[in-house]
């Protein structure tokens, strides 16, 4: 039992020192404190996959008190909670798969931009334009105006494996 | 509530529920890429800043050569005199352009003076062209110039008609394209268009000389709207580091001299700041606690030589000082005692006799002091940057100016009623950025500063209103703009390189601070402590253990095999002895100083400089950096390249021959 408490208290300090790490990359003023609005930058590049409103809830629970700001006192014990707890757990291919699969109603192994934009921007969490325009940009065959999802699933996967 | 309802109510959940689930898993994609991002911009900006911090290891190294009055002295000692021809008449017949001939082969444009705005839209679309102007206008051009700037004032006042927008720039930094750009965008100067541009046109790209050629081209056509603020890079001695020098050299081999020589009169003769209605300040890099622009706009800054140099500024605290406080009291040959007092020696260099006379002639040195106050106004100008926390500390990361915070932006705005600070300075993601309650606006004008995609350039519209409006770029090579993840992908590559190089010269630092975490000799250290000691040893405050996957590929259970990873990093280096490889260190650590004290003592830009100029200067520096450099090691360092016969090292060709090899070429 003492090895396994040992163990756990290695594991939490791993853990710390994850966090502790991503989060000074934004703390300009090394002070310990980071914009409320970068909080989910640092959440995702530990490797979470939080919701919007995933998100405005813990932003929620660590800012201080309406400044903006979220000090590492209060964002250290929630992420690690966050993290143990494993959350927002990726999200794996197949279902990012099934999901395009669901949006191509007739099964043509692509999305027309428009398709895709009007699902994106109009349903769920919805993209602003900004954002639609960059994954068109980067994603999109520009000359026949439409996405490949299974070739988009794997640059991603691959950009962001390691 | 039938089944057909309930059938596409099913169908339209799942569309939802799919669309949530891509957004989210999207989302966390493009997150990902932005902590790349920013952790690419902090190796960057760090790497930018240490750079500059050198520069004040070079100042003291030149304080140290102050202290030291030996021979060696004099190689540097003709930066600190004043300019050999002063006088106007001289310096008319010095820089006269009317014997240089224009060949009939000359494929560029010709220029009539004075200047018209046909003539400088042709010069435009010249350069646009990549042609270069012939060396006759270049001189003429610039010595238009240099007479107008005699009669401008430091500040300059601007008024907005109603009707009219004010255009103002950031830094360029010789980044033609990008001043294209916005001529594309917003149009070209003009008395419906005017414009400021706030600084640091030279250095750093490859196009600095078009885009002064431009710039006082416009002045010169509309000087009641076109108004050019001087940053610090408008100053020699950083030229010599930065690349405006080398730039303007290889440009012009005959006539180069005379150009940097004229341009070092002009930039010391350029206003300093700009006021439009009384309510927005623009200057280069910011204020300071002491800013006081009644006294700024009293002084003529054409008497004061030299001034912003910071090499002068340690001049000024080691020398001056001692003349005003306690007289001469160094000897030629020996290391000053800093309390001593000796007789003055009766052989005094043209240096110490000129500051006697003027000493004497000002009175008790109180002149001496009032120039040295200004001077250090006008390096607050021009070097400073603001801070989130209250107060004024000096810059040392810069090596010159202040660090000020937001209860100093409110005492200087209050003191001179104004509403708004613009300044550029330093490089911004978006091209600008507001800090102190939005009463200082950064405005940086070079896009892909630091590397393609780095970064976007902006520039700011402004009404009679006095409200900024932002228009942002990024000039690339290629037709389409870089996506987020390419952009991302080549900026890091490019830090990470750079950050490589800054390791691998320190290789043997790192090695020893390794070794302290390993007392048995095992080779292996934790992923921890390889962290903690290559942030001691490079100095640079960047998030190691995020970045540390880059860097370190072969780890075990948490451990790293230093000595592996550091001879991953080494490349090849040329055929040397075991006694040449500390000299070789020394080099690749100090080679942007090395180069400038080099161009320093290249007095006449010949790009030559003599053995024994740098026998001396080698080990000038190692006496200075207090590590052993023997006569032999140099010996054998000059046969190790090939010099030219006739004694004398040509310093490009010493510069290349160690310039570290493109590490792309391993991966």
């Amino acid at each position: 039992m003492a090895e396994n408490k040992q163990s756990a208290e290695v594991v939490v300090s791993d853990v710390h020192k994850k966090i502790r790490a991503a989060f000074e990359v934004f703390d300009y003023e090394l002070n310990n404190t980071v914009d409320a609005r970068e909080i989910s930058t640092i959440i995702c590049s530990l490797g979470c996959f939080p919701s919007q409103a995933d998100i405005h809830d813990f932003i929620a629970e660590v800012e201080e008190d309406q400044t903006g700001y979220v000090h590492l006192d209060k964002f250290l014990p929630a992420m690690t909670k966050v993290l143990l707890e494993n959350k927002f757990p990726p999200i794996p291919e197949d279902r990012v798969l099934q999901a395009f699969e669901v949006l191509d109603k007739d099964n043509k192994g692509y999305l027309e931009a428009e398709e895709l934009t009007k699902y994106l921007t109009q349903e769920g969490e919805v993209f602003n334009q900004k954002e639609m325009d960059e994954m068109l940009f980067a994603f999109s065959d520009p000359e026949k105006n439409v996405i490949h999802y299974k070739d988009l699933i794997c640059q991603l996967t691959f950009d962001t494996g390691q | 509530m039938g089944c057909g309802m309930g059938k596409s109510e099913n169908q339209m959940k799942k569309s939802i529920r799919a669309a949530l689930l891509i957004q989210r898993w999207y989302r966390q994609y493009v997150a990902r890429l932005e902590m790349r991002r920013r952790c690419t911009w902090n190796i960057f900006q760090s790497i930018e800043y240490a750079g500059e911090q050198d520069q004040i290891k070079l100042y003291n190294f030149f304080g140290y050569l102050m202290d030291h009055f030996t021979p060696a002295r004099n190689l540097i000692s003709h930066i600190f005199r004043t300019n050999e021809c002063c006088r106007d008449t001289e310096w008319e017949s010095y820089f006269c352009y009317k014997s240089i001939q224009v060949p009939d082969s000359y494929p560029g444009p010709h220029l009539t003076f004075p200047m018209t705005f046909s003539g400088v839209s042709k010069l435009v679309e010249a350069f646009k062209h990549k042609q270069q102007l012939h060396a006759r206008y270049v001189l003429q051009l610039l010595g238009e110039t240099c007479r107008l700037l005699r009669i401008l004032p430091n500040i300059n006042c601007v008024s907005i008609c109603h009707n009219k927008d004010i255009t103002i720039c950031g830094d360029l930094h010789g980044h033609l394209e990008d001043l294209l750009l916005i001529f594309y965008k917003n149009g070209l100067p003009s008395s419906e268009k005017p414009y400021v541009f706030n600084g640091d046109f030279v250095d750093r790209g490859k196009s600095s000389l078009e885009i002064l050629l431009i710039l006082f081209g416009f002045l010169m056509v509309y000087p009641n709207d076109v108004h050019i603020n001087r940053g610090n890079h408008e100053d020699h001695i950083v030229n010599l580091r930065y690349g405006f020098t080398k730039e303007v050299l290889g440009k012009y081999r005959v006539h180069g001299k005379k150009i940097l020589k004229l341009l070092q009169k002009i930039f010391s003769g350029l206003p300093l700041a700009t006021v439009i209605d009384h309510k927005v300040l623009i200057v280069h890099g910011g204020i300071s606690d002491m800013t006081d622009l009644n006294m700024i706009s009293r002084v003529d800054r054409h008497k004061v030589k030299e001034a912003f140099s910071t090499v002068l500024r340690v001049f000024y605290n080691h020398y001056i000082k001692k003349i005003l406080l306690a007289g001469f009291d160094q000897s030629y040959g020996e290391p000053k005692k800093s309390d001593s007092e000796s007789d003055p020696e009766s052989c005094e260099t043209a240096d110490e006799q000129e500051w006697k006379q003027v000493s004497d002639e000002k009175g008790s040195g109180s002149q001496l002091l009032f120039l040295e106050t200004f001077n250090f106004k006008i390096v607050d100008m021009l070097w400073s940057d603001p801070m989130p926390q209250s107060g004024c500390i000096p810059n040392e990361v810069r090596g010159g100016g202040c660090y000020w915070g937001p209860d100093v932006t409110e005492k200087v705005l209050g003191r001179h009623n104004l509403h708004l600070l613009i300044r550029s300075h330093e490089c911004k993601q978006e091209g600008y950025e507001f800090c102190h309650n939005l009463q200082v606006l950064t405005i940086f004008s070079a896009s892909n500063y630091y590397e393609v995609g780095s970064n976007r350039g902006a520039y700011i519209r402004m009404g009679s209103d006095l409200v900024p409006h932002f228009s942002q770029y990024q000039a690339s090579r290629t037709s389409r703009e870089l996506t987020l993840r390419q952009s991302v992908s080549w900026t890091e590559r490019s830090a990470l390189q750079a950050l490589r190089k800054q390791l691998f010269v320190h290789k043997s630092v790192l090695i020893s601070a390794f070794q302290e975490f390993d007392p048995h000799n095992t080779g292996i250290i934790s992923l921890s402590h390889w962290a903690n000691a290559t942030e001691r040893v490079l100095n640079l405050a960047l998030p190691w253990r995020v970045l540390r996957p880059q860097l370190v590929s072969s780890t075990h259970f948490g451990m790293v095999d230093y000595k592996q990873w550091i001879r991953e990093l080494s490349i090849p280096e040329p055929k040397s002895e075991v006694r040449l490889a500390h000299i070789l260190e020394t080099m690749y650590k100090n080679h942007s100083n090395l180069e400038t004290i080099f161009r320093i003592i290249d007095t006449d830009h010949s790009g030559l400089i003599s053995f024994e100029e740098f026998r001396q200067t080698w080990k000038l520096l190692s006496s200075h950096l207090k590590t052993e450099i023997s006569d032999e090691s140099i010996a054998d360092l000059a046969k190790s390249i090939d010099f030219n016969k006739d004694g004398s090292i040509d310093i490009n060709e010493f510069m290349e021959a160690f310039r570290l090899v493109d590490l792309t070429a391993h991966t």
